[in-house]
């Protein structure tokens, strides 16, 4: 390896070469700042348009000033990161972004959180000397996402996202010059575009442009009303994410303290998602062998492979650009659908109550599960099976503003019966997690035998497409995974073209799955956050004694009395949906 | 051109067809056909002349004569006269505005005499959609030459040695470009001829596409030759229709020939070109920029490195010339990098070619050696200033160029004297500003511009320009502050050292250019609230000097804001504080008494 | 929105269908494939950009950033005889912006706009390259030079009688 020798702020160093001087100064303790730049160093997802030039400094010889980010060490190069020249320009920078944004930082929803706010107080910026005119746009609001563009600083980070990660195409820069900014085609509505909810571009805005939907006050309204059975579930990612919110390592596992903080909140049961996915695991699982069973027995119209549907982004993502292909995913509704059919139907008979007096609240990572809970063909009689969709950023907001002191909660455990749940619901929370506790439950029913070993590594990691072949017994069954949407996308043409054999696929729209979902805490570039919370997720499963599904007993109850059997007619009503061809739905206003 | 005895040139560049030169054409030739003379006069339309300002034009050869503002109508008289009795149509030609003598001549043209027509040799001379006129005229001689007698290294050795830089703006060394972009190895490799001629006030590069396509042709093709690319690309301005028209014409006629496509030649050398369209963008003159643009995407710069001649067009090392640098190639190899090179000062090598405008005698596109001063551009080629004005200031290099004042007259123009003087050589544009022009609304005129054709990709470019502008503005208005000229200074410093691309990191040039050389005129903007050009309408008063008011009340009754107070002959009198400085009541007056202070 | 709502029938469509073919349908050559469509329909309304990004595999997102990004093309039909004045320096020093004015206080439209009859579009480009004849007015390919505030009536005189 070609080493490079440079000298920065007097300091002397040897990087290796192509080393950018933004990260030649990390070495030796110097943190030049930055806004538009973001590096998931993990998941090899880069944004540097070197458009906000905050990180420039002065390299010795040259006319201007160097974009830190992009530019390269080369040899004998001399840096200086804070002299009065780059200080001033980068200064005068920040005051020019400051003089197009709003000043509304009092009341804006990512005050506290927003990158933009910390680097400006960071570089002492105390008086705006150029001011005049600022940008103005329509304010968008979409059943997931609120788009203020007036708060939009051109970092780009969300173009990225949308277009080369997830591929989706929704959002693109519009306009030039001054007016220029970051919107869908014709700057029409969300809602209007292809847009999928996954979120992502809300996870890395750095400002308040791009934030969620709120529903703490609706949840509060809930809690209130004496007439209302306000039940709760939580999704797995949540309990690995949410005490970062309350300054907790990233990876600390708050399980207990969450249900507490819950119950804190009011909510009259408390229940899991993780049951929810064992009970996914149950029917997804029988329809991948009976799919399986078929094709084996020689039935040229099944289709195969199968894909998972617990991913609302994903879903809505292959309605509108897949829609020839929408008889392939399971038809098995996600976890948090079918935790709010089941509670509303078998927990709300139980209660002797009307499912228009219940109020399920879910807390979610995702922003598409906003969508999803709204979509109709999840309502009976216009009465959602569930009412809304929090953020886990949501409840850590709903939390303190209940006065919880978070962190000296005593742990607390979830009610049953929809409370109980096993390792392989546990690990819908990160990518591989739902085909690992497919395979779990599928081997056992298929192969008869009782697993050895519950874990499989092969289908674990986080690179953007795995395959694996897991040994039925003799019958080696193919497996497909892809995390980030573009990479479902380059899969689904595959399968698409005829050129992959997969038996059954597991998607998940987030990069790295639900724990890096859109309504997660802000990682803020830090990509060793996702690391630590998928650690997290599967700790909590190697913890729990039950790791299969099928020997969730809550469910195996809930099968004996109300369901039936997996797949049966009653559960096809309460617990599988159908897809939509929605490529036709954009609309032009 | 040898059958005929006469041949009558008329110009076909944008401007004179904008005087129905096309319509003087058809009367010319119908004319000449129907006196029977078709197989001794020949008829040309022909690429720019030049002498804009007095277009239509028509020359006569072989005896030079030059014939201005020539009307369809006049056709008739032209060939009677001159044609058949062989007596000049004296109305018609020339007048020098200085002696008021008519020139016979060309020859004898001020406006000719200091050029110096390299890259311009064919424009005005040949019919730019006839390849076999470009070929009589040593055209395609130089491709010939490369390809059988030169190896590639050494025809890059020759360009390096003739001293040739970009005419562009930035003014990099065309063999160096050549040889690195040679050095990048790759399967596929571009040449493209950036024709996206977007500074205001500038038609060089139009005007040679339009006078002389193939020399660009012959040129890329050379280059292809050297940097070993099959396919060469034309960047060009949708907004230039007869460019595009004439370089489709000269591409196929090239074609046709053998001297593109396959075996160019027979030695084996492939070389084809095609055109792509921009679309009303300033900053896709930038590289990058018109790489992004040509791949269909927004035209937005990106940093460099990698420069293109690594990593250009679909991620292929690529070579990008303007029109300009390309059209002087052909001539360096037919006629040595030595005698190239004894042409202008010791780092700029050659002539450049200007489109001089503004407040100007003679505007027009010139061709002159480097190390000409700006005194002989302006007087002696451009013919002073328009009606005896004084001369205030010359700008150079468009938006991003600045200001040179009376002490840069003598200044010989070259590159490095240009930057040294605060401006820049840019593509070409030159113009010329009198008495009555105002500097701090000239630096806004240039701002204005930079603020709609910044691409908004970097804040500084995006938002500083803006705020740039802004402060102008407030000046323009007589509401600017001493404060308010030190944020000036400083924000342009700032958006100059930290721009993304040459767009922004040039854009405040005409700032503090005018800066540096009127800072008087700030001065009086900010102190007096006074313009001391009268340009700037917010700070023009109307007064009535009561001396010549007679009280007719006309100026009073055409007020439209009843402004005007005052009895019937009686004085009257303007309320400063109601006029909105529309300007009627001095055009109504008749008596001279109405004045702007 | 920005674009007036109009519906295309199946043989505009097949029109631009054959436009995006006659550029083997790549996305490289958007901005061509753009200027040919401007050429057929006038202006560039919504439902032509996503029949474009339909054809060329790409989104309508991005084709609209590239269409909001450069002025040659337009989301609104232009007037039955575009005007344009010339907004380069040279012509900018010989009074542009005046004659500008009074374009826009007769035909009471901004720039970028049409007047209410259909007739009249006005627009500023930068140097049609005809300096010589600064400040230099354009009402569709004809082109009209020295144009001084009080010649602009008789300009428009002249289409108002057609």
């Amino acid at each position: 390896m070609e080493m490079i020798n440079l000298t920065i702020d007097n300091k002397k160093i040897q990087v290796e070469k192509g080393t950018s001087l933004l990260d030649a100064a990390k070495t030796v303790g110097i943190n030049i700042p930055t806004l538009c730049y973001l590096h998931l160093h993990d998941l090899d997802i880069t944004n540097k348009p070197a458009g906000c030039r905050i990180c420039v400094v002065e390299v010795k010889g040259r006319r201007n000033l160097a974009p830190a980010c992009v530019t390269e060490c080369t040899e004998g190069m001399e840096v200086n990161t804070h002299n009065i020249r780059v200080l001033n320009a980068r200064k005068t920078v920040m005051e020019l972004i400051l003089s197009d944004h709003p000043t509304d930082c009092l009341v804006c929803a990512k005050s506290g959180n927003c990158e933009l706010q910390s680097l400006a107080h960071e570089l002492g910026i105390r008086k705006l000397h150029y001011q005049g005119e600022q940008s103005h746009y329509r304010e968008d609001t979409s059943p997931a996402i609120i788009r203020d563009v007036d708060k939009c600083i051109m970092c780009r980070r969300c173009e990225m996202m949308c277009n080369d990660v997830q591929t989706v195409g929704v959002l693109s820069a519009v306009n030039r010059g001054f007016m220029s900014v970051v919107a869908p085609a014709f700057e029409m509505n969300l809602d209007h575009s292809v847009c999928t909810y996954c979120g992502q571009c809300v996870a890395v805005c750095p400002t308040g442009a791009l934030t969620e939907v709120d529903h703490t006050n609706s949840v509060i309204r809930a809690l209130a009303d004496p007439s209302k059975t306000v039940i709760v579930q939580t999704a797995p990612a949540v309990r690995a994410a949410l005490g970062e919110e309350f300054g907790m390592e990233p990876g600390t596992l708050v399980t207990g303290k969450l249900v507490a903080a819950l119950r804190r909140l009011g909510f009259d049961y408390v229940f899991d998602t993780d049951f929810a996915a064992d009970l996914t695991i149950m029917e997804e699982g029988t329809e991948l062998l009976d799919r399986l069973n078929r094709h084996l027995s020689g039935d040229k119209d099944v289709k195969l492979p199968i894909l998972t549907s617990c991913c609302p982004g994903w879903v809505n993502f292959f309605e509108h650009q897949f829609p020839e292909m929408r008889d392939i995913p399971s038809t098995a509704r996600s976890p948090q659908q079918m935790f709010g059919s089941i509670a509303k139907t078998y927990f709300a008979d139980k209660l002797g109550i009307k499912r228009e007096n219940m109020v399920v609240v879910s807390i979610m990572p995702c922003l598409a599960k906003k969508y999803e809970c709204a979509r109709d063909e999840f309502k009976v009689d216009g009465n959602p099976d569930v009412d809304f969709a929090v953020s886990t950023r949501e409840l850590a907001n709903l939390i303190k503003q209940s006065n919880i002191d978070f962190n000296s909660l005593d742990d607390d455990d979830f009610d049953r019966p929809l409370g109980e749940s096993t390792g392989a619901g546990v690990i819908f929370g990160v990518t591989g997690g739902v085909i690992e506790a497919a395979t779990r439950t599928a081997y056992e029913v298929f192969t008869g035998k009782k697993l050895e070993k519950v874990e499989f590594q092969q289908l674990r990691g986080m690179e953007w497409v795995r395959s694996a072949t897991v040994d039925f017994d003799g019958l080696p069954i193919k497996i497909g995974i892809a995390h980030g949407l573009g990479n479902a996308r380059k899969l689904l043409e595959d399968v698409r073209d005829g050129k992959a054999d997969f038996h059954a696929i597991e998607i998940m729209a987030c990069p790295g799955g639900c724990i890096g979902g859109g309504g997660q805490p802000l990682h803020h570039g830090d990509s060793s956050i996702l690391k630590a919370r998928t650690a997290a997720i599967y700790r909590e499963d190697e913890s729990k004694v039950i790791r299969k599904s099928h020997e969730n007993p809550f469910i195996i109850q809930l099968y004996e009395e109300f369901l039936g059997k997996p797949c049966s007619h009653k559960s096809h009503q309460l617990l599988h949906t159908h897809y939509f061809d929605k490529s036709k739905a954009v609309e032009i206003e | 051109m040898a059958t005929f005895k006469m041949h009558l040139l008329v110009c076909g560049g944008t401007g004179c067809r904008a005087s129905e030169s096309e319509n003087l054409f058809h009367n010319l030739r119908t004319g000449i056909i129907q006196k029977g003379l078709e197989n001794d006069v020949q008829v040309l339309t022909t690429g720019c002349f030049g002498f804009c300002e007095k277009g239509p034009i028509v020359k006569v050869l072989p005896d030079n004569t030059f014939y201005t503002m020539v009307k369809p109508e006049d056709a008739g008289e032209i060939i009677e006269e001159h044609i058949i009795k062989g007596r000049k149509v004296q109305r018609l030609l020339y007048v020098n505005p200085l002696t008021s003598e008519k020139v016979e001549d060309s020859k004898h043209m001020g406006f000719y005499r200091k050029q110096l027509r390299i890259a311009l040799r064919n424009c005005g001379f040949i019919d730019p959609e006839n390849i076999d006129e470009y070929i009589a005229r040593d055209g395609y001689a130089a491709l010939g030459t490369c390809l059988t007698e030169m190896t590639p290294e050494q025809v890059i050795e020759l360009m390096k040695k003739s001293g040739l830089r970009g005419r562009g703006g930035g003014g990099f060394p065309t063999g160096l470009k050549w040889e690195i972009t040679r050095a990048s190895k790759a399967d596929q490799k571009y040449v493209v001829c950036n024709a996206d001629e977007g500074d205001p006030g500038a038609f060089m590069d139009r005007s040679i596409l339009e006078g002389d396509p193939h020399s660009v042709i012959e040129a890329m093709a050379i280059c292809g030759y050297c940097i070993e690319a099959t396919k060469g690309l034309v960047y060009i301005r949708a907004e230039y229709p007869l460019a595009i028209e004439r370089l489709k014409i000269a591409i196929k006629q090239a074609r046709e020939y053998g001297l593109l496509g396959k075996d160019i030649l027979g030695t084996g050398f492939d070389f084809d070109i095609e055109l792509r369209y921009g679309a009303g963008a300033f900053v896709c003159g930038e590289e990058t920029a018109l790489i992004h643009s040509m791949e269909g995407f927004r035209g937005e710069p990106t940093v460099k490195p990698p420069f293109p001649s690594v990593s250009g067009y679909n991620g292929k090392p690529t070579n990008v010339n303007n029109v300009e640098t390309f059209a002087n190639v052909p001539v360096i190899i037919n006629r040595g990098a030595e005698w190239f090179a004894s042409i202008g000062t010791e780092k700029s090598k050659g002539t450049k070619v200007f489109a001089l405008a503004g407040k100007i005698n003679n505007v027009g596109l010139i061709e002159v050696p480097m190390g000409i001063t700006l005194r002989e551009v302006i007087y002696e080629i451009g013919g002073g200033i328009k009606e005896g004005k004084k001369f205030k200031a010359v700008q150079t290099g468009g938006p991003s160029g600045g200001c040179l004042t009376e002490k840069h007259l003598d200044t010989p123009i070259d590159y490095d004297n240009l930057i040294a003087a605060g401006s820049m050589m840019g593509s070409g544009g030159m113009i010329v500003m009198d008495e009555d022009d105002c500097m701090v609304s000239i630096a806004k005129f240039y701002l204005d511009f930079t603020v709609e054709e910044s691409c908004g990709k970097c804040a500084p470019c995006r938002i500083g320009n803006k705020r740039l502008n802004e402060i102008l503005e407030k000046i323009c208005k007589g509401e600017g502050s001493m404060e308010d000229i030190a944020l000036l200074r400083n924000l342009s410093n700032v958006v100059k050292d930290t721009s993304l691309c040459g767009l922004g990191q040039t854009s405040p040039n005409p700032v503090l250019s005018t800066l540096d050389n009127f800072y008087d005129e700030y001065l009086a903007h900010v102190n007096e609230r006074k313009c001391p050009s009268g340009q700037c309408k917010a700070l023009l008063q109307y007064w009535i000097e009561p001396e010549n008011c007679v009280g007719c009340t006309a100026c009073a009754r055409n007020c439209p804001v009843n402004a005007i107070a005052g009895e019937r002959k009686g004085v009257h009198i303007i309320d400063q504080a109601t006029c909105i400085k529309c300007g009627a009541c001095m055009e109504k007056c008749k008596f001279n008494a109405v004045f702007i202070k | 929105m920005a674009s007036i709502n109009i519906k295309l029938n199946d043989q505009k469509i097949a029109q631009l269908q054959a436009i995006c073919k006659e550029f083997n349908n790549d996305k490289g050559e958007l901005i061509n494939v753009l200027h040919k469509a401007q050429h057929l329909f006038g202006y560039l309304p919504a439902e032509v950009q996503e029949v474009i990004a339909k054809e060329l595999n790409t989104s309508v997102a991005h084709v609209y950033g590239v269409v909001s990004f450069y002025s040659f093309f337009t989301m609104t039909p232009k007037g039955e005889y575009p005007i344009s004045i010339c907004m380069g320096t040279a012509c900018y020093v010989r009074g542009a912006e005046k004659v500008l004015d009074e374009f826009k206080r007769i035909l009471k439209v901004k720039v970028g706009e049409t007047t209410g009859d259909g007739k009249f579009s006005l627009s500023c480009l930068r140097c049609v390259g005809a300096c010589g004849l600064a400040p230099v007015v354009m009402v569709g390919e004809k082109v009209y030079g020295r144009v001084a505030p009080d010649g602009v009536k008789d300009i428009l005189d002249e289409y108002l009688k057609q």
